[in-house]
């Protein structure tokens, strides 16, 4: 045990160490604040499916030979997002469906374009990075953790002023857009700030995991607290939590980043779970 | 000058009209219920005179001070509420949201006034509760001390009594008829409740074949109001 917890000590002084801890947990936090604003308005599976369209977006930058496919990668993103979430409840194909189609079209077609033109001599390794993610929270520039943290403190800022729009918008967007509340620009607001956060999170979790990232903590979260607010707070803490342990984990046991932070996230909803029995019980 | 006219609208959806050359206005204090069989176009009414879709022909306009946003608005339960983690508080304080603009934050003075409406629905007890753990009475109460917060002036009811047990239907119908008599709230109600449409109303609007609107009293004497009464009546039985 004292030999785990000096080995951990000297990984953390390693600087790579420090910025995927960084950069982790600031995602957690992002990707957490709006989880429980999708989990409601039934989009828990938009992560999946951005992140699939990130998946797309990034294999055809690979094949331009982009050097730099992060601005490939957003447009994309927010363009689907936007799609989604704005043509919402008007949209003739509704949005499981929608978010279905996006997420297994973009999938496949990131993959073909991956196939017929990559010239990687690694190909099956190429998807699987991109898609369970990598090593690459482990091989971050200082660039990137400095983006990282601006693009953190941009949808955190969002967040908090947005707060009860958001709430608003979110409990009952008719009754908000009867009443004067411009709705659709909030709607697009959402969207835009999803985008964002998916494209951040990708290089930490790869595409597939990014859901885990959204909803986990808000579904924990909302099996034990009450309101709007607490439930929000409580399940930024929790995935900040559950994302740090992950990481210490994954670094000193050798396991894959993305992975081990679900499987964190999962214990603890678990957890959550089951406490929301006995919680339940002693009230009743 | 009346609150809400209604100037030959015609109402419907992707260009098929449900409702021909509408006419009818609204004036302060009125109680007006609006009746008439499933499809006949209500809850399209509702929404054109909320604004949420426009109408295929004709206008509505506001006036006496009103403003289009100042709308109170109860609208039916949807299915994401159920299962909503949020206090009884914060739902009320999101009735406000129409009038902050861009201001992030509530005012002391909305919550002045949350408190004020909370505790004319008797749910003062209930502010911390979670809204998902109310009663469907509590709930609708919540929501209607919501839409005091959004105005002062008008109230659009969406058949506030759906899934009501008979006391909480008959609590729900005073407090709509205190709003009404005390506060000279004007009431706009979606009913298919023909006996409390004919206790409370004030002025009637029947929408489907026949199309009629007036005060209560002339609905009686008219023919599609002694049909739809009788037919109402009989179906009970």
């Amino acid at each position: 045990m004292t030999e785990m917890f000096e080995k951990l000590l000297m990984y953390l002084e390693y600087p790579f160490v420090q910025y995927a801890l960084v950069v982790g947990v600031l995602i957690a936090l992002c990707s957490s604040l709006l989880g429980v604003t999708l989990v409601l308005k039934r989009y828990s599976f938009i992560g999946d499916g951005l992140s699939h369209v990130a998946f797309c977006a990034i294999a055809i930058a690979g094949v331009l030979n982009f050097t730099n496919d992060m601005p490939v990668v957003l447009f994309f993103t927010v363009a689907s997002a936007v799609l989604l979430l704005r043509t919402g409840q008007n949209a003739k194909i509704k949005g499981d469906a929608a978010i279905a189609m996006i997420s297994v079209g973009s999938l496949a077609m990131g993959y073909l374009i991956m196939n017929m033109f990559s010239n990687s001599s690694n190909l099956s390794g190429d998807v699987c990075t991109t898609l369970f993610g990598s090593t690459s929270i482990l091989t971050l520039t200082k660039t990137e953790v400095w983006l990282c943290i601006v693009l953190s403190i941009a949808v955190v800022t969002i967040f908090i002023l947005f707060y009860h729009k958001i709430f608003a918008v979110t409990f009952d967007e008719k009754f908000a857009k009867a009443t004067g509340t411009n709705s659709n620009a909030y709607n697009l607001l959402i969207a835009v700030v999803i985008a964002m956060i998916i494209v951040l999170a990708m290089n930490l979790v790869g595409s597939l995991l990014i859901s885990a990232l959204v909803i986990f903590p808000a579904l924990s979260a909302m099996r034990l607290f009450k309101s709007f607010r607490s439930v929000t707070i409580c399940s930024a803490i929790c995935s900040v939590c559950c994302s740090l342990v992950g990481i210490l984990i994954s670094v000193t046991a050798g396991t894959p980043v993305g992975s081990t932070i679900v499987a964190v996230d999962i214990v603890v909803f678990l957890a959550f779970w089951s406490a929301s029995f006995v919680v339940g019980g002693v009230r009743q | 000058m009346a609150q809400l006219k209604c100037e030959n609208v015609t109402l419907g959806y992707d260009g098929k009209a449900i409702v021909k050359d509408l006419n009818f206005s609204v004036n302060a204090g009125d109680y007006l219920c609006i009746v008439g069989e499933n499809g006949s176009g209500k809850s399209t009414l509702m929404r054109t005179i909320l604004g949420l879709q426009a109408p295929l022909k004709g206008t509505i306009q506001t006036g006496d001070g009103l403003k289009a946003n100042e709308i109170g608005y109860l609208p039916q339960q949807t299915l994401t509420q159920r299962d909503f983690p949020a206090s009884v508080m914060e739902i009320v304080m999101s009735g406000f949201q129409g009038n902050c603009g861009l201001r992030p934050f509530y005012n002391k003075q909305e919550k002045l006034l949350a408190a004020q409406n909370i505790q004319k629905m008797g749910i003062s007890s209930l502010t911390k509760r979670c809204y998902r753990e109310l009663s469907g009475g509590q709930q609708q109460r919540v929501l209607l001390a919501r839409a005091l917060c959004a105005t002062r002036k008008i109230l659009l009811l969406d058949e506030p009594v759906s899934g009501l047990d008979p006391k909480g239907t008959a609590e729900m119908y005073q407090r709509i008829s205190d709003l009404n008599h005390e506060d000279q709230i004007t009431v706009i109600m979606i009913s298919h409740d023909i006996a409390a449409t004919l206790q409370y109303a004030t002025h009637i609007l029947h929408i489907g074949k026949n199309v009629f609107w007036g005060t209560k009293r002339d609905y009686l004497k008219s023919e599609t109001g002694k049909m739809f009464s009788e037919w109402k009546g009989g179906g009970e039985e």
